[in-house]
């Protein structure tokens, strides 16, 4: 496919800018002396362009997507509605509280229902992804051991299931790392963790349910064994929609958490991004939240910085567009809808797992919560077919592949994450296509590498992409 | 209640039944009775309906203006209608990152046409596919710059006190030391800066045009951080770019800025764009995705993501930074919008930008608000006055106009965008002369 650049003609262009009504003045500065090169189209090639790439996505509108630990479950179009409102697309971030108090509102609603949803009492809404949020959780755990005069701390510990982002995030906030090997049940080994727990120890990132999709039943033995070493505990919010309305951080112990706004609370991922990583903390961390707070005064609203705020982790208050977008979402849930789609979740992902698991051995044979991990170990070996080439048959048949080689602690991992917006319907077709590509697999094992070949782009060369890098298109 | 589940409670049971359970109670058994919550204390849920008229009530409740004068690191251009057409196209919206590179063609050659279109701004070799905004771009950009010997961050007061703010958080976390260099007559002191800076400086950061709108001498800037043996990073206004020396004319390692101007809403500060640009040298240190040209089996020229030796998902503690999720939508938005314009629509709209800026500075002199400077400056400007910037701005506030950003009692920071008319400029003048007369 051609790219932007190689359409067109020098000449050509939209016609946007008016002509100038004030006297024209130059510039006595420095100009830049390097042609600039900028695409020169039409409006109608511009659009057809971009028409043609969007053929080339395959997004959750386009089919089924059990990405694990993504949750690419439904975006609903309200969200989009409300969040392109000009009162709040059109609203300059430094302009007088007084006229901005509608923002204000969704900023305090939003963290509020956020609050209740996790069992914390204090949130941020600043941090524009989960890495982002893990960032600045750390910085408060952080903030928390220095305001004591608690220097000693210097670990933070994770175990070796965990999102490669918990580990990064902490080498951002200066502190080692200690990981710990899972048990065989894939949940933490309780014995390695007071091995591992100490006067250094800072804190322990997890997730729960964790990163194979079973929640771990040791959860609050787990949170206290940590506070009584000093430490305190982080909850990696990315597998939060498992449990929402049903159990919440604060009540299996932990001290902070992040939350995906762009996973549990439906708002898109854009490709990438945006996102929105909240942070939400116990009181006795609220002093140190970046940022600015919501206070109400005299029916006002207005934003004032926490006391011992650690700064700010981003300009302004986040990823606003996107927090209006999840509290649309909330809103609509409610009480009994918040729980409702957590077990329709964890239902759909059980039903999946059964469905396959005398073909596809499951890393881990227990109730799952919303996503379920496969280890494709003994077909890589029976047949020499792995478990990229069954995601990439997965790819002729129109579904997303799940996310492949990870945790990092099963071998040939393909973990599955249906979500709840699914219907039976879709899941049985899935099944029966996970079902085909095994059978084909053990008919034909080499025609498997061969996969896909219906897709726009066949395997890609990605040795020489890293090899000979070309980042960028040249010029002649 | 709102709900988006397809199964109905006959389905769900019947699918429950099929796999060994009675009831939801049991498939959520193994999860331990003390931890069970027993109420979650929200409304009950809306309909669609309620949803949407609960939040255009609070949309309501926002003043927009319609005549908007402020900037301070926000933007107010115009957004070609194609703009949103596109970004809006429902596969862009609701795909994951492109990991699966087969299926993902569409966003990926985006990213790589928007890293194209960075590095024709800045100069720059190479660009990553965005991060979060300018402000952690900059303190991204100031952490790629760490060598175990060079610890100390240099950073010019004259930058936007956000960007500072958001530097200093980033700089607590990875223990480098931040070093403000003080600001003279509107710009970097470059003595001061020279004094300071020696055999552990890692960087220098400047913002060009810097918060008060001024230009910089970022030629003598440069020169002083690199004599030291430390890297230059530029904090640039990608606007500005189209008819200013750009970051690599001035020798910069790393560009940032924020993307907003280029096609991004106000929206109450976010979502915005970082981007982040670099000299080849660097290149495996910037964080974040990048996507490179490759083919596939059938040698068919296609994109993918690489480099990701530096990443997280590869790297844990050791990769070049955390980010996972960036602004990919924002960094098509974009790459659109700069289609749009085109190299003639960019560069009309930045020599509009400075046109209605210097004729804003004008009228506001004769009206009674003074410049503060007297340095070449792109798209905003600091006057002075005796009367309090609060009076000023509240009678333009009575008049639906959002009037600059007042820095103290005395002092305002204006803004003008090809947006601003003349007949919308000579209107602020008159109140302003009223309020001051």
């Amino acid at each position: 496919m051609k790219l932007i650049f190689e359409r067109g003609k020098e000449g050509q262009a939209c016609t946007l800018m008016p002509a100038c009504d004030v006297p024209q003045v130059t510039l006595a500065a420095p100009k830049r002396e390097k042609k600039l090169h900028l695409p020169h189209v039409s409006e109608n090639e511009l659009s057809r362009h971009y028409t043609e790439l969007g053929k080339q996505v395959h997004g959750v509108n386009d089919g089924f997507y059990p990405l694990g630990s993504c949750t690419m479950k439904y975006n609903p179009k309200v969200n989009e509605k409300a969040a392109a409102l000009p009162g709040f697309t059109n609203v300059h971030p430094l302009q007088p509280a007084h006229t901005v108090q509608g923002c204000i509102e969704v900023l305090k609603q939003t963290q509020e229902m956020l609050c209740e949803i996790t069992g914390m009492d204090a949130m941020t809404l600043q941090p524009a992804a989960g890495a982002h949020g893990e960032f600045t959780g750390l910085l408060l755990i952080k903030s928390y051991h220095e305001s004591r005069g608690d220097v000693k701390r210097t670990k933070i510990i994770v175990p070796d299931s965990a999102h490669g982002t918990n580990p990064a995030s902490a080498t951002m906030v200066g502190y080692d790392i200690v990981n710990i090997p899972s048990a065989a049940d894939g949940c933490v080994d309780i014995e390695k963790l007071r091995e591992a727990v100490g006067e250094d120890t800072a804190g322990l990132m997890l997730t729960n349910p964790n990163t194979v999709g079973i929640f771990d039943k040791n959860i609050l033995e787990i949170t206290s064994i940590v506070h009584e070493a000093g430490g305190l505990v982080y909850y990696d919010g990315a597998n939060l929609n498992a449990v929402m309305g049903v159990v919440r951080p604060g009540d299996m112990g932990f001290d902070v958490i992040h939350l995906n706004l762009h996973k549990t609370f439906s708002t898109p991922h854009g490709g990438g991004g945006p996102g929105s990583g909240p942070v939400g903390c116990k009181s006795f961390l609220a002093q140190f939240l970046p940022g600015l707070q919501p206070v109400e005064k005299d029916g006002a609203l207005s934003l004032v910085a926490p006391e011992n705020s650690v700064g700010s982790v981003k300009a302004f208050h986040g990823n606003f567009l996107v927090v209006v977008k999840a509290m649309t979402y909330i809103l609509m849930l409610g009480k009994e809808g918040i729980p409702a789609a957590a077990k329709n979740a964890v239902l759909n992902a059980n039903y999946m797992m059964n469905k396959l698991k005398d073909i596809y051995p499951m890393a881990y044979d227990t109730v799952c919560m919303h996503e379920f991990v496969m280890c494709l170990e003994k077909m890589k070996h029976d047949i020499d077919v792995s478990a990229m080439d069954v995601a990439k048959a997965l790819l002729d048949y129109g579904i997303h592949p799940p996310t492949m080689y990870f945790p990092l602690i099963v071998h040939e991992a393909l973990m599955v994450e249906p979500t709840e917006t699914e219907s039976k319907e879709t899941l049985d077709e899935a099944i029966a296509v996970f079902r085909k590509i095994y059978e084909d697999a053990q008919a034909n094992p080499a025609a498997m590498h061969e996969c896909p070949v219906h897709t726009p782009v066949r395997r890609l060369d990605e040795v020489r992409a890293a090899r000979k890098p070309v980042l960028r298109y040249t010029f002649e | 209640m709102g709900s988006f589940l397809p199964n109905s409670e006959q389905e769900q049971l019947q699918m429950l039944n099929e796999i060994g359970f009675n009831s939801f109670e049991e498939l959520f058994g193994h999860i331990p009775e003390q931890v069970l919550l027993k109420n979650l204390n929200l409304a009950e849920g809306m309909s669609e309906l309620q949803a949407m008229d609960h939040m255009e009530e609070l949309a309501d409740k926002n003043v927009k203006f319609r005549h908007i004068f402020r900037g301070a690191g926000a933007y107010n251009h115009y957004i070609p209608a194609i703009v949103g057409s596109v970004v809006n196209k429902e596969q862009f919206v609701t795909a994951y990152t492109p990991y699966q590179a087969e299926i993902s063609q569409g966003i990926l050659q985006s990213i790589f046409e928007y890293q194209t279109m960075i590095c024709e701004l800045t100069g720059m070799d190479t660009s990553n596919a965005s991060v979060y905004d300018g402000s952690t771009a900059a303190a991204e950009a100031v952490a790629m710059c760490q060598e175990r010997k060079r610890n100390v961050a240099f950073i010019s007061e004259t930058s936007n006190p956000e960007t500072i703010k958001v530097i200093k958080t980033y700089c607590y976390g990875n223990g480098i030391d931040v070093v403000m260099v003080p600001e003279k007559d509107g710009l970097t002191d470059a003595e001061a800066l020279k004094e300071a800076m020696g055999a552990s400086s890692a960087c220098f950061y400047v913002q060009q045009p810097n918060f008060y709108g001024n230009i910089e001498d970022c030629d003598a800037l440069g020169e002083i951080a690199h004599a030291a043996g430390a890297k230059f990073i530029m904090g640039c206004n990608p606007m500005s770019l189209a008819v200013l020396k750009t970051p690599a004319e001035y020798g910069a390692d790393v560009a940032v800025g924020d993307g907003q101007p280029l096609g991004l809403g106000l929206a109450f500060g976010g979502p915005y764009l970082g981007f982040m640009a670099a000299t080849d040298k660097m290149v495996r240190r910037l964080p974040g995705r990048i996507v490179g040209e490759t083919v596939d089996r059938d040698d068919k020229r296609a994109y993918v993501l690489t480099l990701q030796a530096r990443e997280q998902h590869i790297r844990r503690e050791k990769a070049s930074s955390n980010i996972c999720s960036n602004q990919a939508l924002c960094a098509l938005t974009v790459g659109v919008y700069l289609s749009a314009m085109g190299e003639q629509g960019l560069t009309q709209a930045a020599e509009l930008c400075v046109s209605k800026a210097h004729y804003l500075q004008g009228v506001l002199a004769e009206a009674g608000l003074q410049p503060k400077y007297n340095h070449p400056f792109f798209h905003e400007f600091v006057t002075v006055s005796d009367v309090n910037s609060k009076v000023i701005l509240e009678a333009l506030e009575k008049k639906g106009i959002l009037g600059g950003y007042p820095l103290n009692d005395k002092e305002i920071l204006w803004c003008a965008t090809e947006k601003n008319t003349k007949a919308e400029m000579d209107q602020v003048a008159a109140i302003v002369k009223e309020v001051c007369g």
